[in-house]
């Protein structure tokens, strides 16, 4: 049996030095802000907010500084991470940039790419999209059909993107496209692009979730040109680059701390001196996020060190999700309050936010079953 | 892991593997005394890890500490290992001598109270302490009391103590010790380097690895187990429904483990109240959602006492509800958040 190798991972003494230069940042960039726009999390959209986080040196914080990165570590951008997530700041605008795109780029792109995007990805000023399921391929990711043909100078792409999130507010998608197809052999013949949103050809219809909130897009693609300087990394070799990118979507602590806000409010809600049975709750939530925190930087502290800890990551966000899913739960169980959207207090609506929003979190980069199916392969199940 | 912790690691598994057998813990069942066992931990150093030279211990850390506890909850070892390290620190760190041989420690419950009186030149100890992990059979029985000058360790032999023998699910001994006026072979005022509740607190994170052993057992185990057992012509391994149990069980041991690593690391740090809380919290629930999965995945024949699968999962589900329960720390974790107030909750969590 493979063994999950979950060692502690400390924080040196710079990336804590970090944490109180993030503080100081949060607070005074969101000072004020509400508890219901904090428990958004990672899903608020905010351009200007994610200006002044690059302006401040806190996106692309390990890239080379020929590309405007600021070459620090792995730890000290965790750090940065956990407390943007903590304090519920609106990051989207340049997460999926700053967490996938930019590092594929690096580790794919050409030198010329490299130049022309990362720089602005680290200003704040490129919001980047996420090409990657289509209607009929969600958790079968390489069944893809979108087609992306080879033609004078570039390709010629059609078909179809779904659950694109944030499409029609960014500006690039990094999408697969199949260019070529292989019978019997669906992982081959995948290549990935950069993909300007404004393109002509282009159609993005918006989704509407359950909640009524617009982030979800289906992209079109009718006979979008998408030039050869556009290509990420080798035309076949979209497969295990795309596994590559979702090790890194899969690895941070967004997977365990989506509905942080709601613990914090808990916590205001029953005050300093809490019955026994909230008190019993609560001890058992912060033992279970003190303990994913462990789990989040031993991962970390892995992909600093250089290492690959794929599984470890699937175990951390199978772990993690199920944590920040079951919050809701627990909540209902311990007050029995209704949740609510406009009316009600700032708690109330706190908790409706994220009633309705925790089904997502299993689901989003990768569902449970994915996860589970990635860790049995881990423990040599299959 | 550090290399000398990795060869401890090392030295334990080679050790239990080759004598921990399912005969001796059937014997053990039966109330045998395997002291062979135990003559063979003392000598490979792993009874006294963290307690230092000069008190007769092997002068490492709480870490080493950790991985003999974790390998004696993955083998059932059914020995008062725990106790013996929990009772030599409490002893060492209060001046006292650490004698030789098996320790037990009392009280286990938060509601027992002992009492010591001066008598003489020596002390006298007073008072019934129920639930003592092999109250009878361990050669001393560490205690600590409240006196008129204060929170007392002594140190009391075997014998000294009216014993109503009893027994938890995994059939260690757990009795109930009565001492009337007994005499105490020494005591001292609780030791200053001593945390508060230092035997309740260690115990609780003495159990935490063992329980965080035990899940690595039962995910090894039933690993193994599910790609032997063919059915509907497959390994059982083969079915989607047996590999997401598996995956569930391997995300709980993961965590059990690494609350249970930060709780040593903290305690050698010098300050483990709130990580010991987060470690018995979650290893206890691990435990058993653990056991359930492991039994699940083995079907009836892990249901019989022939099959050794019961060794590790009757003592998760007693080792759980010892040294006070998931309940009973996370009531405590939950009132100490909450006195923080909200706001404090991250940066708290962060700085530990």
């Amino acid at each position: 049996m493979a063994t999950f190798n979950f060692e502690l991972g400390e924080l040196p003494p710079e990336a804590e030095k970090v944490r109180g230069e993030i503080r100081e940042f949060l607070d005074r960039t969101l000072g004020g802000q509400s508890a219901t726009k904090r428990a958004l999390s990672w899903g608020g959209f905010d351009r200007d907010f994610s200006r002044k986080l690059g302006e401040a040196g806190f996106i692309g914080m390990t890239w080379p500084k020929k590309y405007g990165g600021h070459e620090r570590s792995a730890l000290e951008r965790y750090v940065v991470l956990e407390e943007t997530l903590a304090a519920g700041a609106p990051t989207s605008a340049h997460w999926v940039a700053d967490r996938q795109s930019g590092p594929l780029l690096l580790r794919f792109g050409t030198e010329e790419q490299r130049q022309r995007f990362l720089p602005r990805i680290t200003k704040g000023e490129l919001a980047f999209a996420i090409g990657m399921s289509e209607p009929d391929s969600g958790s079968d990711l390489a069944s893809i059909r979108t087609r992306a043909e080879r033609v004078e100078g570039g390709y010629r792409v059609n078909g179809t993107k779904i659950w694109t999130s944030n499409a029609h507010i960014s500006d690039y998608a990094i999408a697969l496209f199949r260019t070529k197809v292989v019978p019997d052999k669906k992982h081959e013949g995948l290549s990935q692009f950069l993909v300007d949103l404004k393109s002509e050809g282009i159609g993005i219809r918006p989704i509407i979730d359950l909640a009524g909130g617009r982030h979800f897009n289906e992209v079109h693609f009718q006979n979008v040109f998408v030039p050869d300087d556009m290509l990420v990394g080798k035309d076949g070799d979209g497969w295990k680059q795309v596994t590559t990118e979702l090790a890194l979507e899969r690895s941070g602590p967004e997977r365990y701390l989506s509905s942080v806000r709601l613990i914090i409010e808990l916590i205001r809600e029953v005050g300093t001196e809490p019955g026994e049975r909230a008190a019993v709750v609560i001890g058992r939530l912060a033992a279970h996020m003190a303990t994913l925190r462990q789990m989040s930087l031993s991962v970390a502290g892995m992909l600093q060190a250089g290492q690959n800890p794929n599984l470890e990551a699937a175990v951390v966000k199978d772990v993690g999700t199920s944590f920040e899913q079951e919050i809701p739960e627990v909540v209902h169980a311990l007050l029995g309050i209704e949740p609510r959207l406009a009316s009600g207090s700032e708690f109330e609506r706190v908790f409706g936010y994220l009633v309705e929003h925790a089904p997502s979190f299993s689901l989003r980069g990768g569902t449970r079953e994915v996860l589970r199916g990635i860790i049995a392969r881990g423990l040599g199940l299959r | 892991m550090s290399d000398t912790r990795t060869l401890l690691a090392d030295t334990c598994a080679r050790l239990f593997t080759d004598q921990v057998t399912p005969a001796l813990i059937e014997s053990a069942e039966k109330g045998a005394w395997p002291g062979a066992l135990w003559q063979m931990l003392e000598e490979n150093g792993l009874t006294l890890p963290q307690i230092p030279e000069s008190h007769g211990g092997a002068g490492g850390a709480w870490g080493d500490a950790h991985v003999v506890l974790a390998a004696c909850g993955r083998f059932a070892v059914p020995l008062p290992v725990a106790e013996t390290m929990i009772g030599a620190w409490l002893l060492s760190e209060s001046g006292l001598d650490v004698p030789l041989g098996p320790l037990t420690v009392a009280p286990v419950r938060p509601a027992d109270r002992l009492s010591l009186t001066k008598a003489g030149a020596g002390w006298v100890l007073d008072g019934v302490a129920g639930r003592v992990p092999w109250g009878a059979a361990a050669g001393h029985v560490v205690v600590a009391a409240d006196s008129d000058d204060g929170p007392m360790i002594a140190l009391v032999a075997r014998g000294s103590a009216k014993v109503e023998p009893d027994v938890n699910l995994a059939l260690e001994p757990r009795d109930t010790l009565g001492w009337s006026d007994a005499r105490v072979l020494t005591a001292a005022l609780v030791g200053s380097g001593l945390p508060a509740h230092a035997l309740s607190s260690a115990g609780a994170l003495a159990r935490s690895a063992q329980m965080a052993g035990g899940l690595e057992f039962l995910l090894s185990q039933s690993v193994k187990y599910v790609t032997e057992r063919v059915q509907f012509g497959r390994p059982l391994a083969s079915f989607q429904a047996i590999q997401h149990q598996l995956a569930l069980l391997a995300g709980h041991t993961a965590a059990a483990g690494i609350a249970a690593q930060k709780g040593f690391a903290a305690m050698d740090a010098g300050d483990a109240g709130f990580e010991i809380a987060c470690a018995k919290i979650r290893t206890g629930e691990a435990a058993g959602l653990g056991a359930g999965i492991a039994h699940q995945c083995h079907g009836a024949i892990g249901f019989t006492y022939e099959h050794s699968l019961h060794f590790v999962t009757r003592r998760l589900w007693s080792w759980r509800a010892e040294f006070g329960a998931e309940a009973h720390w996370a009531a405590a974790l939950g009132r100490e958040v909450t006195a923080r107030g909200a706001d404090a909750l991250w940066p708290y969590l962060t700085s530990r």
